[in-house]
């Protein structure tokens, strides 16, 4: 049955040559952990990856009930977590996973950096990749506000105060960051919520397909 | 299953046990979330009080049309909500309180609110009509009788709980 389907779409757009050229291509033997177990250290990119796409739909699924509104924040959060069934699950897998992604991204980076795999012709992918991290930390930092709760009340207001301490723009940019140039509130919450959600996932989706472009183009480099 | 052998290939052992083990991943990581999701559809919806609402001797058989507050608690807001009954006596003495809430789409239905039909009840919305008791008038859009409020009379005080559809009770 899914066999007729496939061939019935295949047949008219042939698609076979899409996912063969996504999918269908061999792993080079020094990557390969059944033949070098250190190979292992090629995974973390991919466990990178793995923990994103688990950051982006339990991500997606908690703002079934999570409302980025001063008065509600933290009752919403609250209420998800003791009242909605797996609540704690959920919430649990996204909080969890927001440090173990970083701890993954770093590890990844440890790699690329030892093996000198940045090096011609790939160094613009550690740009994109240096890139990714950060998005990755901002997407940490902005996060972190939306439980409202104390904790995550007074780690904004000092991140906006670090942020006012740069020279020069040091206020502009504590106001388009927070909403406000005083106070850390209503609008402060929305923007890191607009942030956290919208904006930085959208980045992190352009590099991350830039950066998996880039590294079937080159392949994965050589044997050290 | 025959006697024979079936030989499995590398190749194929290797794919099964990959689609197994990424099935399982998958499922793991899936299930408390689509779980999360559909918790509403799978809450106890909460049977609501009674509230008293009017006292039976201000009840004529002209439906009067009463309004009563009742605690909402919708996930983590809790606020109070007016609710509404067109109540009236039978010609037989029973009191019988009628949900407003048109049966077609769920605009609200007015006692006399059509001129040409000074008899029932009028929804503006499509010119959906009820009769007195309710009766949806056949060839106007509503396909069902309007619901009826759970009703209790304790010292002379009418209280009313949950409108539910003719067929609950
Ligand atoms: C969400 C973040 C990231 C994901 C999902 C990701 C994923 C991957 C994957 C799957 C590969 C294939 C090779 C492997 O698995 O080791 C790779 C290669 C690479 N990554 Fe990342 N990466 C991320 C962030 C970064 C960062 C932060 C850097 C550097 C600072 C970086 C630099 C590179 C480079 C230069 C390569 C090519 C290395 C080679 O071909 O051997 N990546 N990345
Ligand atoms: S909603 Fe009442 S007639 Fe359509």
């Amino acid at each position: 049955m899914l066999q007729k389907v496939y061939d019935w779409i295949d047949d008219r757009v042939d698609i076979t040559p899409l996912w063969r050229d996504i999918a269908d291509h061999e792993v080079p033997e020094h990557v390969n952990p059944a033949h070098h177990f250190s190979a292992f250290v090629y995974c973390f990119g991919g466990l990178t990856f793995f923990v994103t796409v688990i950051q982006i739909l339990s991500g997606m699924f908690l703002t079934m009930y999570y409302v980025p509104d001063i008065e509600n924040a933290w009752r919403s959060v609250y209420y998800l977590q003791t009242e909605v069934a797996h609540g704690q699950i959920v919430r649990g897998m996204h909080h969890w996973g927001a440090s173990v992604v970083i701890v993954m991204l770093f590890l990844h980076t440890l790699r690329v950096f030892f093996q000198g795999a940045y090096k011609k012709p790939r160094e613009l992918n550690w740009m994109v990749g240096v890139m990714i991290f950060f998005i990755m930390l901002a997407l940490g930092l902005t996060g972190y506000l939306l439980p409202w709760d104390n904790k995550a009340y007074f780690a904004t207001q000092v991140t906006l105060e670090i942020a006012e301490g740069v020279p020069f723009i040091g206020e502009a940019t504590k106001s388009l960051l927070g909403g406000d140039p005083e106070i850390v509130g209503a609008q402060t919450l929305t923007r890191f919520f607009a942030i956290h959600v919208f904006f930085l996932p959208a980045a992190l989706f352009l590099l991350m397909g830039i950066h998996f472009i880039m590294i079937r183009k080159q392949g994965i480099s050589g044997p050290l | 299953m025959s006697g024979k052998k079936q030989p499995v290939s590398r190749r194929q052992f290797l794919n099964y046990t990959l689609t197994g083990v990424g099935g399982f991943m998958a499922a793991g990581m899936l299930a408390p979330m689509v779980r999360f999701a559909i918790d509403p559809v799978l809450q106890a919806s909460s049977g609501g009080d009674l509230k008293a609402v009017a006292q039976v001797d201000e009840l004529t058989t002209e439906p009067q049309r009463f309004d009563w507050t009742i605690d909402q608690v919708d996930a983590w807001y809790e606020s109070e909500v007016t609710k509404s009954a067109w109540v009236y006596k039978t010609d037989n003495d029973e009191i019988m309180a009628l949900s407003p809430v048109c049966k077609h789409l769920g605009c609200v239905v007015n006692w006399q609110g059509d001129p040409d039909h000074p008899e029932q009840f009028f929804c503006p919305c499509h010119d959906g009509r009820y009769y007195k008791d309710g009766v949806n008038v056949p060839n106007t859009p509503p396909n069902a009788a309007l619901d009826v409020f759970e009703h209790e009379v304790r010292e002379g005080t009418l209280y009313l709980g949950n409108a539910k559809p003719r067929g609950e009770f």
